[in-house]
């Protein structure tokens, strides 16, 4: 029992972080039909960022992370901006494989600037854990950390902030509206660049977000982290149905407690393959993912 | 203006003179040595080091004039195809007489084909698993093998830790990886010992939370964890966390500075194994680490060691072939050393073309590792 709740409590912390990086995937998806390779690297431009912030600015890390993410956010707006608009009317692959050189040249560009060895992050809070055996004698043995919570808090805080964007605000409102109709939006005067920026800038500061908190929780920050974590995010966004914002998280936490019951229960070999057995097999029942709608075909 | 005209005119009459110079020192029998390692990407602390070690011999052994070693470095970024493309193009392109790399076994077992097949040899200073050298006769190695690693690894859990119960956690993609765990795992069951449980992650992976979940559950004494430091330091940390007892031990792939930079306290108290240690006492050990200690600014890794080594027994193995710098005197001079003295010990390489050298056992700690003992062939 304990175990199963240990592995349920390591599911929900990675899963947090796959949940802030889909949203960006996703959000994007919805509008631009347009899978945005480059977002892992901008997640983990978000930890380099973090460790700019703290340790060479010595921020406290709330400000560190309020800077952060406005910073990696703008960062997307300009990439949007001279790489993906001057293709806006080109068939879908051509922004596609530019996404892909995107992602590259941003990783290369890490590497030779920061260099390709793990950074440390700079711990802004001590570690502490809590053992639930003291509180409730079932859970004998599980632990939580106080960087979990941190992670799952903040992660959800920004979730929820997102989601009143999203519906409650006049800008919001243009995203959706762009996401059901990109033509019939224009023609009705939703000044399509703006959203569309603002909808990078969002996405991208959640992962910002989310290479922060990465890094606050495993402690180090590394050129290569965002092509895993992306490709994982990616499946996530798929799984939930890309293009729905919450799908978005819940694909996440299926995704990563999946993995973690895995490695728990199975042979730890077996992680990805299983998680992304579960894809394929909710893909063929319903291949628009678990919260998304059958595309209607457009006459 | 004149002024600048004159100086201008002393530059090139100096360089004129100097290119003459190095001219008249390029004379001395030279040795084209083509150099790939991991200058980037997960193990790129091990490029760093080996070539920190090299690149002090080369520099050593081109101002004494009697070689000359001409090295072209390239980076084979820590992935398997690189390492392949790299080798190609050293041979290929570079027309160099002797290969030296590279570190991940899983990378010079994919460039090795690659040397056998044009026949040029390839000298790899440190990898261990023993599929390397199979690839052909002219390939070989400078460093001990993973079955005397393995099973040196799990002596020292069962006879000087005195743990009858082990976990394993292995990357499962990882040739060296694999290898040292099969070492292991023989070794530690037959002095009568368990294995109560196997976890597997990926290179790359940075959460091993589930991992240690389990491993905590099944209560091992020891948890030999045969990866590289990159994730290794990362696993230690978490397993502080997590209150996992350990201690953790592991072979040559832990060998790094940032291994506890990574790990922070959760360095402590744990052990692995090394080709050398910078506290032997041996006098040409000490006169080596001074040297480097000089230049580096911090004392020699195993990896520099055996950089180190890897083009002092290049030059060697030139010398013993007359000056002469076909491939297969090369190869045949390679295969027939016994006794080189190196850094990392006295390589003699048998029909397998592996060297058969002692190893040492390091303990981490905090404030630095210490050197705990050393273990004969």
């Amino acid at each position: 029992m304990s175990e199963f709740v240990q592995y349920l409590v390591n599911g929900f912390a990675q899963g947090s972080i796959y949940a802030l990086i889909a949203l960006g995937y996703t959000m994007v998806y919805g509008i631009l039909k347009l899978i945005n390779f480059a977002h892992g690297e901008i997640y983990m431009i978000g930890g380099y960022c973090g460790i700019f912030l703290l340790s060479t600015l010595g921020l406290p890390f709330w400000a560190a992370l309020m800077l952060a993410m406005p910073i990696v956010g703008i960062f997307a707006v300009l990439i949007e901006r001279f790489a993906y608009r001057p293709l806006r009317g080109a068939p879908r692959i051509a922004p596609l494989i530019t996404a892909i050189g995107v992602s590259i040249v941003l990783l290369e560009l890490t590497r030779l600037v920061a260099g390709a060895q793990p950074r440390p992050f700079p711990q802004p809070f001590e570690d502490m854990s809590y053992e639930l055996g003291n509180w409730i004698p079932a859970l004998d043995g599980v632990i939580i950390q106080r960087n979990q919570i941190m992670v799952f808090i903040i992660a959800i805080v920004l979730m929820v902030l997102l989601n009143a964007i999203v519906m409650k605000t006049k800008i919001g409102r243009a995203m959706r509206a762009l996401s059901m109709d990109f033509d019939a939006s224009r023609l009705m005067g939703v000044p399509i660049d703006r959203v569309i920026a603002f909808t990078f800038f969002i996405g991208a500061s959640l992962a910002g977000a989310g290479g922060m908190l990465v890094g606050m929780y495993y402690n180090q920050v590394e050129p290569y982290m965002g092509q895993l974590a992306g490709l994982k995010a990616f499946t996530a966004a798929v799984l939930g149905g890309i293009g729905v914002i919450p799908g978005a998280v819940i694909g996440a936490f299926i995704l990563s407690i999946s993995e973690a019951l895995v490695v728990g229960y199975s042979e730890s070999s077996y992680r990805d393959a299983i998680a992304f057995a579960i894809l394929i097999v909710v893909l063929m029942f319903r291949p628009w993912g678990i919260l998304g709608r059958p595309e209607r075909v457009k006459v | 203006m004149v002024a600048n005209f004159r100086k201008n005119l002393v530059i090139s009459a100096i360089l004129a003179v100097s290119t003459a110079f190095s001219a008249s020192l390029s004379a001395a029998p030279t040795l084209k040595v083509g150099i790939y390692l991991p200058m980037s990407g997960r193990t790129a602390s091990f490029g760093a080091d080996v070539y920190s070690g090299m690149k002090m011999a080369i520099d050593e052994i081109n101002k004494a004039g009697k070689v000359k070693i001409n090295a072209i470095l390239e980076d084979e970024k820590s992935e398997p195809t690189d390492s392949a493309n790299a080798v190609k193009k050293l041979i290929n392109i570079d027309k160099v007489n002797i290969v030296l790399g590279s570190v991940a076994s899983s990378n010079t077992n994919a460039a090795a084909p690659i040397a056998q097949a044009a026949k040029i040899p390839l000298m790899t200073p440190a990898s261990t698993n023993p599929n390397v050298t199979k690839n052909g006769e002219y390939i070989s190695r400078i460093c001990f093998i993973d079955d005397f690693q393995g099973s040196a690894l799990a002596k020292f859990a069962k006879n000087d830790l005195k743990a009858t119960k082990a976990a394993i956690v292995l990357d499962s993609a990882s040739d060296y990886s694999q290898g040292l765990s099969a070492a292991f795992r023989k070794e530690f069951k037959a002095l009568g010992g368990e294995i109560v449980t196997e976890v597997s992650y990926q290179a790359g992976d940075q959460d091993f939370s589930s991992q240690l979940t389990k491993i905590r559950t099944k209560k091992p004494e020891v948890i030999f964890v045969p990866g590289y430091y990159s994730e290794v330091g990362n696993m230690m940390r978490q397993a502080t966390k997590l209150k996992v007892k350990g201690p953790f031990i592991g072979g040559d792939g832990w060998s790094a500075d940032e291994l506890a930079q990574l790990a922070g306290d959760g360095i402590e108290g744990h052990f692995y194994s090394a080709h050398f240690s910078h506290e032997d006492t041996d006098p040409a050990v000490q006169g080596f680490v001074k040297k480097y200690k000089s230049l580096m600014k911090k004392n020699p890794s195993d990896m520099a060691a055996l950089g180190y080594d890897a083009i002092y027994f290049a030059a060697d193995v030139f010398k013993r072939n007359g000056f002469k710098t076909d491939a297969e005197g090369l190869k045949n001079a390679i295969n027939t050393t016994k006794n080189y003295p190196g850094i990392t010990g006295n390589i003699t390489l048998d029909s397998d073309r592996n060297a058969t050298k002692p190893l040492v056992i390091i303990a981490t700690h905090k404030g630095g590792h210490k050197f705990k003992q050393r273990v004969q062939p």
